[in-house]
């Protein structure tokens, strides 16, 4: 079975905000109608989003380090707010995983985002249906969009590639592949939610040198310091021939 | 969770008008076992099951406005195998047509016999129409419960006493209002009401301090860590993307302040369980025809600050994510 989803790598995302306005272009002006706004240009605005960039602070200064940190539907595995739906509205398409709510018989109840422990469903004040993340479907099947561009408006918008896409049941898909060895995690692992989507950590590159391997006994220039060398151990270079 | 007064309206005043069918048919059950005198059918049975109708359809109507779409509000009756809130849409009008065929039986005095079980139990027309009503009744109490308990990411509501407190708060301030209504009414079903009224009452308030007391050392399973997925002790959030208003930062967050917050659960206390309590009591004493009534309404307003502290008092883990706007 097909479970299409999305793999975010923080290790890469510098928190431009691109894949948050993107997917606003896009799904605002999509099939679905308008994502709309309130007072967009005037006080208190107010809108519709699907993917939000947010920022973290980790540790204290100094050794604090900054997450960026992109938050959409997650399309879980076992979603809660499907069930919870009185209408059917809310439903996970069998064929490839994706969560959706169909507009035309959603009734504005909002019982689907109270049981969302993610925050991913919004209601939209003007039309007033239940909206979230579609993943673009309406981009992933479109045969008229070139093949490199049936992918969710996000991850094409992504400069550093930190938005990656694929079907995270296929073992050998490049977001698999980037989950098992990248140590991919699921947020919010406590509810059983099994989101589909998966964060890819910070991670650091360290190299590891011990003394030794900067001073080389043979160096005739330090031969003076290398005697004073404390340990009375043989070094790696006495008890090998280079 | 900010409260929404539709749905602090619906649930109050269903549950009244549960409680009050209850109290009646309770009334008749006893009348049958000649435990109290059997009382006009029209006067008492049909006017009463009136009363409660209107509750439940006030209630009805207050739902309508939570609604975005209310025109659409028939598609939520699809989902009843999954869906607590489908299952209290089928069973609300199941039971507002039970109780308008109760209050209508005995309105056109189908009260005569069918048959007599074992000699002594006679069985009429409205004795199993009450049955009926009465199951109904509870699984409505069980449904709307359930809509709150059944959210497990909502851990002050996810226990088996949000769904006693439904049924035991309703069903007070049914018997409340049946004890007011025999008052005004001037017949003696004070004291049965009234004593009914004054024991429900209190073990709602058992029920209801048992979950303030859960909640108030209830261990979060969600924290930012696990929202986030970074191990650290300390993280803070500097921005959660946005300076305008969003849905997620409206719905989820009660916007009080903590002491107000602490007004309205000591208001709901006072108000909902000792005040009508004390009410009663005097009325009885002095047989007052009108102070029973205003037992019930103290219960009444008590019960909406309870129903908005209910939900204000509910923390959705979402909002770990929205704790700083820049």
């Amino acid at each position: 079975m097909t479970q299409l989803a999305l793999v975010i790598d923080l290790n890469v995302c510098v928190g431009c905000h691109a894949c948050v306005t993107s997917c606003k272009e896009w799904n605002t002006s999509g099939w679905a109608g308008p994502l709309t706004d309130q007072n967009p240009y005037d006080a208190d605005p107010s809108g519709c989003f699907f993917n939000r960039v947010q920022t973290y602070e980790i540790g204290e200064f100094p050794l604090t380090e900054t997450v960026h940190f992109p938050k959409s539907c997650l399309h879980c595995e076992d979603p809660p707010c499907v069930p919870v739906c009185p209408t059917g509205a809310s439903y996970k398409r069998e064929e490839d995983g994706i969560v959706l709510v169909d507009y035309d018989k959603c009734i504005g109840c909002k019982y689907c985002s109270w049981a969302c422990p993610y925050g991913a469903r919004e209601l939209d004040e003007k039309q007033k249906v239940m909206k979230k993340c579609t993943l673009c479907v309406d981009r992933l099947y479109d045969e008229t969009l070139p093949e490199s561009e049936r992918k969710p408006a996000c991850v094409l918008a992504c400069p550093t590639s930190a938005r990656l896409y694929g079907d995270v049941h296929d073992p050998e898909s490049d977001v698999s592949v980037k989950i098992r060895e990248e140590g991919g995690y699921q947020l919010m692992p406590e509810w059983g939610t099994h989101p589909a989507n998966h964060y890819l950590p910070r991670r650091k590159t360290r190299i590891h040198i011990h003394k030794d391997e900067l001073v080389r006994s043979d160096n005739p220039l330090e031969k003076e310091k290398i005697s004073k060398l404390p340990s009375s151990e043989p070094t790696l270079d006495d008890i090998t021939s280079w | 969770m900010r409260p929404a007064f539709s749905v602090i309206f619906l649930t109050t005043l269903i549950g009244v008008g549960q409680g009050l069918f209850l109290a009646l048919f309770t009334g008749q059950i006893y009348s049958l076992a000649k435990l109290l005198p059997a009382q006009d059918s029209r006067v008492f049975y049909a006017t009463g099951s009136a009363v409660a109708l209107t509750f439940l359809v006030l209630g009805l109507a207050a739902s309508v406005f939570h609604l975005g779409r209310p025109e659409r509000a028939w598609r939520s009756a699809a989902k009843w195998r999954s869906s607590w809130l489908s299952r209290e849409v089928i069973i609300l009008p199941i039971t507002l047509f039970l109780v308008f065929l109760y209050g209508a039986l005995h309105y056109f005095g189908y009260t005569e016999p069918l048959f007599v079980i074992q000699g002594s139990l006679p069985v009429d027309p409205t004795l199993i129409v009450g049955v009926l009503a009465t199951i109904s009744t509870f699984l409505l109490f069980l449904c709307t419960g359930m809509i709150y308990a059944s959210l497990r990411f909502l851990q002050e509501w996810h226990s088996a006493l949000t769904v006693f407190n439904y049924i035991l708060l309703g069903a007070a301030s049914g018997f409340m209002l049946a004890t007011a209504y025999s008052a005004l009414l001037g017949i003696h079903l004070v004291g049965f009401y009234g004593a009914w009224a004054v024991v429900l009452t209190l073990a709602a308030f058992i029920s209801r301090m048992a979950s303030l007391m859960r909640n108030r050392t209830i261990k979060r399973k969600s924290s930012i860590q696990s929202a986030i997925g970074v191990r650290h002790n300390r993280i803070v959030q500097e921005s959660q993307g946005f300076m305008g208003g969003s849905f997620n930062t409206r719905e989820f967050f009660h916007g009080k302040s903590r002491l107000m917050l602490k007004w309205v659960k000591h208001g709901f206390i006072v108000l909902t369980f000792f005040v009508p309590v004390v009410l009663v009591g005097i009325a009885y004493r002095n047989s007052s025809e009108t102070l029973a009534l205003w037992a019930f309404v103290v219960q009444y307003i008590g019960l909406l600050m309870e129903r908005w502290y209910f939900f204000a008092d509910a923390s959705h883990p979402q909002n770990i994510y929205y704790q700083s706007i820049a």
